[in-house]
């Protein structure tokens, strides 16, 4: 526990840095953000959004040499938050375009939205809109994690994706989402590492709790 | 324990004012785009969506400005639609804090331009807007054609185009959405055309958002239950003040849709 709000936000010029940096700000974050990865050495609690494809998201995070500060930031158990694509890059691989390898953080990789329900039924993807948050089997609590402020209701919050994680480890599990009977993973958290595949920064008065309670941990 | 059905309320912004009109013409000023996006989010409006509806004729940055205000304010999704055609219209507008851009007259002179964007933004990103009218009678059948056709321009100006081949195609090239407007309802207040919705919406996988012509509550619930939308989306009826926001998801609600309730 520290009692400053600093805030790290890397810019790997592939989102809108500015719905996250401006969500942050309300969320009462002393705010950074930077497109320099020396930068995620000193950072107290580093960000990294994402919005897109995978494979260009890699491209761009190898390229601007983002991959390696974001591994070592990981290992130093200060506070990492990944957001959608975010999120994504943090497992070991996705299946969309093609075969892309990712960071290898979280063990797990990234896969499509089922185009089915568990019932056979086609079901549309894009995953666009508000779904609630649900407890994962493997825990039976939100005390103590981002999603803390939370436990007293099954919040809804904004998806708008076609691909999702899925965690080989369910207790990274933090909260998972419904979708045709799939149980997915909508959130993770490994130690000092969380991520969502939610945008928090566009969930309302629920993702400004979420991003609240990261800038207070 | 599901997806929640979407309301959202449309702003048509002209000259940096929400305006509304009747079938796309004759147009009233319903307020400021900011100030109106703000209320909205306060009352629990799922996602906002901005069309700039003169943006085909006239300057467009007044609509960049009221994006970047609202994002400023707003912690909810913008979908910005008119005048898209580059991709550097959307790279402005997403980075002005659209999180979504509609797409219309470009898509139709040009296809491969959704391809382009999809490629470039992710195709949840892109929405398609499948501005449709039914045919004249002496027009329809034949050839496997649908009742409606596709219309550019604000609707001004005919395309030819089938419209739920137009959608297919649309969503093959990378559309992850699609709004689909009936302009023979558009601001009459007789309701969806839930067989036009419905025809698009049965023949695509990604979500559709219905809109053009609601009046009353139940027109919300026939667009999701009866025209298959994922979300629905109104104007005058909230603009004006006949209902409001908490009072379309109750009713919604009531009547077996699954909506978000804060």
């Amino acid at each position: 526990m520290t009692t400053s709000r600093s805030v790290t936000l890397l810019d790997y010029g592939m989102c809108n840095m500015l719905n996250v940096a401006r969500a942050f700000e309300r969320a009462g974050a002393d705010l950074k953000v930077t497109e320099d990865p020396r930068d995620a050495a000193t950072a107290e609690r580093l960000v990294v959004p994402g919005v897109g494809a995978f494979g260009d998201s890699m491209i761009e995070v190898t390229r601007r040499g983002h991959g390696d500060a974001i591994r070592a930031f990981a290992e130093t158990g200060r506070p990492l938050l990944g957001i959608c694509v975010g999120m994504q890059i943090l497992f070991e691989g996705s299946e969309e375009f093609g075969d892309s390898p990712g960071l290898g953080v979280i063990a797990g990789r990234v896969m499509a939205v089922p185009p089915r329900t568990t019932a056979g039924i086609s079901q549309r993807v894009p995953h666009i809109g508000w779904n609630e948050l649900l407890l994962p089997p493997s825990r039976n609590t939100w005390d103590g994690t981002m999603m803390q402020s939370q436990a007293s209701g099954p919040p809804a919050v904004y998806f708008v994706h076609s691909f999702v994680p899925h965690p080989t480890d369910p207790t990274d599990r933090l909260a998972d989402f419904d979708y045709g009977g799939h149980r997915l993973c909508a959130a993770i958290k490994r130690d000092n590492i969380t991520a969502t595949q939610f945008h928090p920064e566009r969930s309302g008065e629920v993702g400004l709790a979420l991003l609240a309670s990261f800038v207070g941990s | 324990m599901t997806l929640k059905t979407r309301l959202i309320p449309c702003l048509d912004v002209m000259g940096g004012r929400v305006v509304k009109g009747v079938n796309f013409v004759d147009l009233r000023d319903a307020g400021d785009p900011v100030e109106a996006a703000m209320a909205y989010d306060a009352a629990g409006a799922d996602e906002l969506t901005f069309l700039d509806i003169t943006a085909s004729h006239e300057g467009r940055d007044t609509i960049f400005d009221v994006v970047a205000r609202t994002a400023e304010h707003c912690f909810m999704p913008v979908t910005v639609g008119g005048g898209v055609r580059t991709i550097e219209d959307i790279r402005k507008l997403l980075l002005a804090g659209a999180d979504k851009v509609a797409i219309n007259s470009a898509a139709v002179n040009d296809p491969d331009f959704i391809a382009r964007a999809a490629d470039k933004f992710g195709n949840q990103c892109i929405v398609v807007s499948v501005d449709a009218k039914q045919r004249l009678s002496e027009r329809v059948g034949g050839d496997n054609r649908s009742e409606w056709e596709i219309f550019t321009h604000g609707g001004r100006k005919p395309s030819g185009l089938d419209a739920v081949e137009f959608a297919a195609r649309m969503v093959e090239r990378g559309a992850g959405e699609l709004l689909v407007t009936s302009m023979d309802r558009d601001g009459t207040k007789s309701g969806f055309d839930l067989k036009l919705t419905r025809a698009i919406a049965d023949e695509v996988e990604v979500p559709v958002i219905a809109s053009g012509g609601v009046g009353s509550l139940q027109d919300l619930v026939d667009g999701v239950v009866e025209g298959h939308a994922s979300a629905v989306l109104a104007a005058s009826i909230f603009h004006f003040g006949t209902f409001t926001i908490p009072q379309a998801k109750q009713y919604l609600r009531d009547h077996g849709v699954a909506v978000r309730m804060d």
